[in-house]
């Protein structure tokens, strides 16, 4: 079972509290393990990455295993510590900006 | 007897603000999608029970939600949770795809970007919701980047009226502070064909024939900010307003100018008259009285807050030219918050009622049409919309 962490606003919206387990089909990859995770909760395509180019949101990243693994190519096998489910993989939202206003996830509505 | 439903969206969730005619005593329930921004929100006049959310955040994208019970619950349409294999929810309804396609999608690619180069159409998020005047499942939303987008199944899946982007004026359009937004659709009560909706920064357009065409309606407005001032497009719009009863005549309140057309859009004149200022975002009209018009002023294109920290709504019941503050009850010195497009509305009681949401947290109401003021609430989130639902 793989196990996916998912940011606060996330799990709301997916109306999930704690980790997401997740069966995924070896070999694990993160392509595979974000198809699972829209399969199961269809209210977060789009949320993660795009509908059509399905490439990853600009203000969030993937870590497992103090790796950093955003920039790795999604069809790449994942960490074996996440494909046993001894490590989760990480969605987290990139800090943007230290207040309000100052980032650029943070619309300036005019 | 009567009653009204104060649909608030804020930065950081949705709130309902309930009372019955008098408009003395509110619940206040909330907040709803906490931490998200709500741009607007805003409910069926043919079921009013069904309410249409934007929920929208800069690191998770867009979200459509939706009520069919006034707000009790909510669900994303499309979006539940999967029940089984074979059972998989379409989970479109956050999915906003611009028209490509050679039929019926725009040739064009392009819009003017801040600097002047070209730049393509990227969808942000969805402004404005208005659902349709005669059938609940069917719903309008204004995008950012502009366009207009349109569901028939209640939110499920969502399709481009692609005329509007495509009908050859889009290199010219840019964004405004805020993006280029499509955040004003107004609907015409007695022409189901007409559509008014507005751009910042491209200007006001109308289609007549249900989206299949479209044209600018621009004429009159005067922007000194931009190149051409008289150009036919490329105006700061920042809303429209209408009376339901008298869909010819239109009110608006551009970057600097309040404007009023009585051909539909055709024409424009200044009506700006002894306003202090006729800079602002939020301007409405009265549910009985059609020549009577709110606005709130802001100081300028600089300062978005009250002239010299008043908190001011201006009045005008000569549909124009001919304005008086209306100040009782509102705060009169150190107020410095902005009242943003979207965050002005009126009621239909009897009496009509007035309301407007601030970014500093506050949401007035007037149940006297303006001529005294209170806060229902004053210490949520900026708001970004205010609507108000009038309940038999």
């Amino acid at each position: 079972m793989i196990r996916v962490e998912l940011p606060h606003h996330l799990r709301t919206l997916a109306q999930v509290s704690g980790s997401v387990t997740l069966e995924v089909a070896e070999p694990v990859t993160l392509q595979r393990v974000l198809d699972a995770l829209e399969a199961r909760y269809p209210v977060l395509r789009g949320t993660i990455r795009d509908h059509d180019t399905q490439q990853r949101r600009a203000f969030l990243r993937f870590f497992a295993c103090e790796e950093d693994l955003s920039h790795e190519p999604v069809d790449a096998p994942l960490p074996e510590a996440v494909v046993t489910g001894k490590e989760p993989l990480l969605v987290i939202g990139a800090i943007a900006g230290g207040s309000e206003g100052s980032g650029e996830a943070v619309s300036e509505r005019y | 007897m009567s009653r009204v439903r104060v649909l608030v969206g804020t930065r950081k969730g949705a709130f309902v603000l309930t009372a019955d005619g008098k408009r003395e005593h509110w619940d206040v329930s909330g907040p709803f999608f906490a931490g998200w921004e709500i741009y607007h929100m805003k409910g069926s006049p043919v079921n009013p029970d069904r309410i249409y959310v934007s929920q929208t955040s800069g690191w998770f994208g867009q979200i459509i939600q939706r009520s069919d019970d006034g707000g009790q619950s909510w669900n994303a349409p499309g979006g539940g949770q999967q029940k089984s294999p074979q059972g998989w929810p379409a989970g479109e309804s956050n999915r906003f795809v611009y028209d490509t396609s050679e039929k019926t999608g725009a040739p064009l690619t392009t819009h003017q970007w801040y600097d002047g180069t070209q730049h393509p159409w990227e969808f942000k998020r969805v402004w404005h919701l208005e659902p349709s005047l005669s059938d609940a499942e069917a719903v309008y939303a204004g995008v950012e980047d502009a366009a207009l987008f349109r569901s028939a199944d209640g939110g499920h899946s969502w399709q481009e009226l692609a005329a509007l982007r495509g009908h050859g004026t889009g290199p010219r359009w840019q964004p405004g502070a805020g993006g280029m937004c499509l955040h004003t659709i107004v609907l015409d009560p007695k022409d189901p064909e007409r559509i008014y909706i507005a751009i910042s920064a491209a200007g006001a357009f109308r289609t007549d024939d249900g989206g299949q065409t479209w044209k600018p309606i621009n004429k009159g407005l005067v922007s000194d900010t931009i190149p051409e001032p008289k150009a036919e497009v490329g105006h700061c719009v920042h809303h429209i307003a209408m009376n339901p009863k008298r869909p010819g005549v239109l009110f608006m309140q551009k970057h600097w100018d309040v404007m009023r057309s009585d051909d539909a859009g055709d024409s424009w004149r200044e009506v700006s008259g002894n306003l202090p200022t006729d800079f602002g975002f939020a301007i409405d009209v009265h549910a009985h009285e059609p020549e009577t018009v709110y606005v709130a002023p802001i100081t300028s294109d600089s300062l978005h807050y009250p002239v010299d920290g008043k908190l001011q709504v201006w009045r005008s019941r000569t549909g124009g030219n001919e304005w008086e503050p209306m100040t009782k009850g509102l705060p009169q010195k150190d107020c410095y918050v902005n009242v943003l497009r979207d965050a002005m509305a009126v009621d239909s009681l009897d009496e009509c009622g007035v309301y407007f949401g601030t970014t500093g947290g506050q949401v007035y109401v007037s149940p006297d049409a303006g001529e005294q003021w209170k806060p229902i609430v004053h210490d949520l989130p900026a708001v970004l919309s205010v609507e108000v639902q009038t309940i038999a």
